[in-house]
């Protein structure tokens, strides 16, 4: 008799989502989903409010990824007043400076804590570990030093934040047409040089190239399990600027295939002209794909691997070394190496640390044009907005009436679009970890979840939804009876 | 004679008769909240929640001319304090209260008396009504589901022309409804929609040319409370 497991909460992860294994009476997988069993509906209780409050309410889905949303929804706004990039004009560079200032702080606490509290106890302590050890206090107690240096480069990346945005979370800085408030000289020299209890631009990035190193310690000693870990191919998102290289705040969506190919390149406007979404009763959540090349096929890898393999070069030198050696690894194919999404996140987190001390040093955002207020004839009502968000490609899409008042809602977020290959990726450490053996234990229901979190799913955000945060792995037999159940809170 | 003595929680002040007692307890430190009531402007006397005991009587404050001996218990009243806190709570769960994308958090006179009297959550069961909203008009956002009823913009925001209102109050009790007149309110300048948006206590009244334009932290009630706000404003008047 067949079985079907089931974990449900999947633990350490943004939102509610639960995997399922159905097993055949040799214990062979016949089936692994990932579900994601939670429902907000931000996209229509956002309708009726005025246009310029989407982006203060639809940020609140978030409190990780705020300021991409709040972005996106700005994006979408300047296009509605007639100053985004749809109407072929633009903000002000300070403007514009101000929002990517606030953004790459975001990557960084954001990359950090993913990192760092969800990942790192995996690399240091193996997926066989006890429950008890493989979390932050196990960190803590392991290596203190360590953790000390993780909560300073949260808190150092909130700071921006903050001096952004206004608050630490769910700040307010982005208006139609521009930003409210540049950064103020003293603002900028306390994140540069630091104070008490606040560590300097130059410790940030020291402690983002400890980050880094500690990923490629790790992959020296589990080289073969790290690399052969849901090893499979998949198209690769990012938004890329004119050289083709990544760009977190704007530009062209561009596809790569395993080959560095590209397999398409549109503005994002169009986004809806190649894109689709399907469906599943299974899940909340949807399964964005590539019209052109249909439901399989067409479904496309974003977030920190998607983004190394899209791009060729960062403009920062620390990151472009490492880039470099992140490229060189796979020979200039595309990294399809699941686990190595953390190896990519490490390198953002570096390169947002040198974007940021760029940006800092920026007379521009100081400066005090900061909104374009356009005639009201400039108004189209419509605007779509793109960025990339920590775990990808983030897309908000609004219309409202010409007195203002909001009649739709779209959001494409970038777990949706990794939901293809997060089922993917389940059904590969299911088929690796589980396939034939009589007894699952709790490290091999672990590797399932290891699978999940390389990808940071925010499952809140990608079903817009409100709710707790546990995983679930049940088994079921062959005739579709629950056989085992382990659930996590 | 117009010098009188009152007596407000302990305290002997000596003012002038006739004077509103609101402002008297305010230009003596002791802060009373209002929400309906301005400063140099006719009292309203609509909102209650300034309402404190005098001489064994709760009577809003504002309403109140200071007569000699007057006997007046603000803070040192339990609860004549838990029922301003109550006013505050009903009108919370009256309307839809939003404050997290709301554009007047911070400068919302109820958020801003809700934190004042320590309002961590209202004891009555919100109401969650329909949400009604009129935005023709070209500068105004009118978000009807949030009105507290103070009557400010009717009676204070005019047609510079006519004198005729530009706001008004239809049906009655729980049937009330703030009206907006379009085509007055199209004939508004941008500085009286500011004077308007601005006076209304609440995020009912919201300029459709402004946007979240004041950042986080320099927002009126993040630069000084309503307490100090409304001691201050007596001090200065005071002084000058």
């Amino acid at each position: 008799m067949g079985k079907k497991i089931i974990i449900d909460p999947v633990t350490r992860v943004e939102g509610h989502g639960k995997v399922t294994v159905h097993l055949d009476d040799n214990n062979k997988v016949i089936d692994a989903k990932l579900h994601v069993v939670e429902f907000r509906g931000f996209e229509k209780f956002v309708q009726g409010h005025p246009y310029w409050e989407a982006p203060m309410l639809l940020q609140r889905i978030c409190g990780i990824c705020f300021v991409s949303h709040h972005l996106c929804g700005a994006k979408v706004l300047d296009d509605m007043i007639g100053v985004g990039y749809s109407t072929g004009k633009h903000i002000t560079v300070s403007a514009e400076k101000l929002r990517r200032l606030g953004h790459y702080a975001q990557q960084l606490q954001s990359h950090v804590t993913a990192y760092f509290y969800l990942i790192v106890p995996e690399m240091l302590f193996g997926m066989n570990a006890p429950p008890e050890q493989r979390n932050v206090l196990g960190l803590l107690e392991a290596n203190p030093e360590m953790v000390k240096r993780v909560v300073a480069l949260r808190k150092w990346g909130q700071e921006v934040i903050k001096a952004v945005l206004g608050k630490k979370m769910h700040g307010i800085s982005s208006v139609p047409g521009g930003v409210n408030q540049n950064l103020s000289v003293e603002a900028r020299d306390r994140l540069l040089n630091g104070e008490e209890g606040l560590i300097s631009m130059d410790e940030v990035i020291d402690y983002a190239q400890d980050g880094l190193k500690l990923f490629y310690d790790f992959h020296k000693k589990n080289r073969e399990e790290v690399d052969s870990f849901a090893e499979f191919e998949a198209l690769n998102l990012s938004l890329v600027d004119e050289k083709g290289n990544v760009d977190y705040y704007h530009g062209k969506m561009r596809i790569v295939d395993n080959d560095k190919n590209i397999v398409e390149e549109f503005d994002y406007h169009e986004y809806l002209d190649f894109f689709s979404e399907g469906t599943e009763e299974w899940s909340y959540m949807k399964f964005p794909f590539l019209k052109r090349l249909g439901r399989e096929k067409g479904s496309v890898r974003v977030g920190p691997l998607g983004r190394l393999n899209v791009t060729k070069a960062y403009t920062t030198p620390l990151a472009q070394e490492a880039l470099e050696r992140f490229h060189h690894y796979t020979k200039g194919k595309s990294n399809n190496k699941t686990l190595h999404t953390n190896w990519a996140r490490a390198i953002e987190i570096l390169h947002s640390a040198e974007l940021i001390k760029e940006l800092l040093n920026d007379v521009d955002l100081q400066k005090d044009s900061l909104i374009l207020m356009p005639p009201k004839t400039d108004w189209t009502g419509e605007g779509i907005g793109v960025v990339e968000a920590p775990r990808g490609t983030l897309l908000h899409h609004y219309k409202a009436n010409k007195e203002g008042n909001i009649t739709f809602a779209n959001l494409v977020v970038a777990t949706t679009q990794n939901n293809t290959v997060m089922n993917r990726t389940v059904r590969s450490v299911a088929d690796k970890y589980l396939n034939g053996n009589d007894i699952i234990t709790e490290g091999m229901m672990n590797a399932i979840e290891v699978g999940i979190r390389a990808y940071d799913p925010c499952l809140s955000c990608a079903t817009h939804a409100v709710g707790q945060m546990p995983l679930v792995v049940t088994i079921f037999d062959a005739n579709g009876n629950k056989i085992d159940e382990q659930i996590k809170n | 004679m117009n010098s009188v003595i009152i007596t407000i929680d302990g305290k002997k002040i000596k003012t002038t008769k006739g004077e509103t007692l609101v402002d008297v307890a305010n230009k003596n430190g002791i802060y009373i909240p209002t929400l309906c009531y301005m400063k140099d402007k006719p009292c309203l006397g609509t909102c209650r929640v300034c309402s404190v005991k005098v001489n064994d009587y709760l009577i809003s404050s504002c309403t109140v001319p200071v007569a000699d001996g007057m006997v007046v218990e603000v803070e040192n009243d339990k609860e004549g304090a838990d029922m301003r806190k109550a006013l505050i709570e009903l009108l919370f769960v009256e309307g839809n209260h939003n404050c997290p994308s709301c554009e007047k958090s911070g400068r919302c006179e109820l958020q801003a008396v809700g934190y004042e009297t320590n309002m961590m959550v209202s004891r009555f069961p919100y109401r969650f009504p329909v949400n009604e909203r009129d935005y023709a008009s070209d500068n105004i956002w009118l978000e009807r589901d949030r009105c507290i009823f103070c009557q400010r913009c009717v009676e204070f925001i005019k047609d510079k022309e006519t004198n005729q209102k530009i706001f008004s109050i239809s049906n009655r009790g729980s049937k009330s409804r703030i009206e907006i007149d379009i085509d007055l309110a199209d004939k508004m300048s941008l500085e009286q929609v500011a004077e308007a948006a601005d006076m209304c206590p609440v995020g009912c009244i919201i300029n459709k040319n402004q946007g979240f334009n004041k950042a986080i932290g320099k927002r009126k009630f993040e630069i000084e409370t309503v307490r100090e706000r409304a001691l201050n404003t007596q001090k200065n008047s005071k002084t000058t």
